[in-house]
């Protein structure tokens, strides 16, 4: 989309924000709607608008499609990790009390924070390595 | 049997439901269907959340003044089921995407035909 | 009794899907099943249910019309009329009175009393402030309570992200050699 640039200028002043939309939705989700899936999607919405708009070699390059085969699988090791840790630490699967003996309900904080994050880094990398796959084939014909 | 009006929230599931279900048997283009299946999909959620509605109650996030909450029970499971539904979506369009590049159509009856027919 | 708002959205929702079915044209389709999922935000909103309505508008309004966009610039947009098929138009009908019939003995839309909310659902809604000390109980359930669920789920997205790149991310076949892989 070289030429519109009315696109151009609101995307570069949108994407930004959109970004930071996501990362507040991804963080607050304990206290209003929110949490990982949400945020996933919003993050890699702001990347699909990215490679809409200014091309989707530049949107490869700012975000490598390895890179994102590496993170979607780093975000479902993530939340199985902390179901191991726990079960290292004494407790069951998934168990988030016995991540912090003394206080349980931080060890619940805990818990959720990284599970969420991990949702949240698998279902970015995942609708971004996507819509890289669909572009990239359609390209070709 | 008198029938009762609050019921048409569920009336309208049918409705969604046997709309998708008609889609993905009568028509013959491959991503038809797979919208078709979207609807379908829709309708299965707007059955979990309408049951879930308390009238009086608000969402289910703790607030000071609320007196009752909505079942946050259904949320939960339908959330997770949006989430597949689209993984599904995904898949079943790269599907698509590669039966075009193989038989230049997406319409079942030429893709049978192509096929030897059976 | 549901309110003016629910029933004025469910009845878009029905003239909406009619008219997806009946159009030939597939980029009106794939359009109006966006608009379709933006009326279902809309009302999952109205019945209380907000994470789901969040997570609706953005999956289905955003990345699911972006990936059936994509898929129809590559084959041909138009659809072949056939004559009705009245065997599918039939059997969908009876199916259609039969769960008819049968919400006959579902709860009344909003009911407190009814029995979906009174066995683990209030259990969970007492005590997870007190366990869990989280505000939005979908979240606790989501990733505390049901934290299982959630790890298969996940597994599920990255699966389909696995799907998806071995069919399309190899190198495409070139014209000359039509035999399937």
């Amino acid at each position: 989309m070289k030429g519109h640039d009315i696109l151009r200028v609101t995307a570069k002043a949108l994407i930004p924000l959109i970004l930071l939309f996501g990362l507040y939705v991804q963080f607050h989700g304990d206290f209003g709607p929110g949490g990982g899936f949400q945020a996933g999607v919003i993050f890699a919405a702001a990347i699909i608008l990215y490679a809409l708009i200014f091309g989707l070699d530049e949107a490869k390059e700012a975000v490598p499609p390895r890179v994102l085969e590496l993170i979607a699988a780093l975000g479902v090791l993530l939340y199985g990790g902390v179901g191991i840790v726990t079960m290292l630490k004494g407790g069951t699967f998934l168990a988030y009390n016995a991540l912090d003996p003394a206080h349980p309900t931080h060890g619940q904080h805990l818990g959720i924070l990284l599970v969420e994050l991990g949702v949240g880094l698998t279902v970015t990398a995942v609708m971004c390595a996507i819509f890289f796959a669909f572009a990239e084939r359609g390209r070709r014909s | 049997m008198n029938i009762d009006v609050g019921l048409f929230n569920y009336w309208v599931v049918v409705f969604l439901m046997v709309a998708g279900l008609y889609t993905v048997i009568s028509r013959g283009h491959l991503i038809k269907k797979i919208i078709g299946l979207n609807i379908f999909q829709v309708s299965v959620f707007m059955l979990y959340i309408t049951m879930g509605k308390v009238s009086g109650a608000t969402a289910p996030i703790f607030s000071e003044t609320a007196t009752a909450y909505s079942n946050p029970l259904n949320s939960v499971l339908i959330l997770t089921a949006i989430v597949v539904g689209v993984a599904t979506t995904a898949v079943g369009l790269a599907l698509a995407v590669r039966i075009q590049e193989a038989y230049g159509t997406l319409e079942e009856t030429e893709i049978i035909e192509m096929d030897g027919g059976e | 009794m549901p309110e003016l708002v629910n029933i004025a959205l469910l009845s878009f929702l029905v003239v909406i899907t009619v008219v997806i079915i009946r159009s030939r044209d597939l980029f009106t389709a794939v359009m109006l099943s966006g608009i379709f999922s933006l009326l279902c935000a809309g009302l999952f909103t109205v019945m209380d249910a907000v994470d789901v309505a969040f997570t609706e508008a953005a999956v289905g309004a955003g990345i699911s019309t972006v990936l059936m966009l994509a898929a129809l610039s590559m084959t041909n947009s138009k659809e072949k009329v056939h004559p009705t098929n009245w065997g599918a138009l039939i059997v969908a009908v009876l199916t259609g009175a039969l769960l008819v019939y049968g919400t006959q003995d579902m709860p009344a839309y909003g009911d407190p009393g009814a029995p979906v909310h009174n066995h683990i659902a209030k259990r969970y809604i007492e005590t997870s402030l007190v366990e869990i000390d989280v505000p939005n109980m979908v979240t606790s359930l989501l990733a505390s309570y049901r934290g299982f669920d959630t790890l298969g789920e996940t597994t599920v997205v990255l699966t389909a992200c696995i799907g998806v790149l071995l069919l399309l991310g190899g190198r495409r076949r070139e014209e000359d050699d039509h035999e399937g892989s």
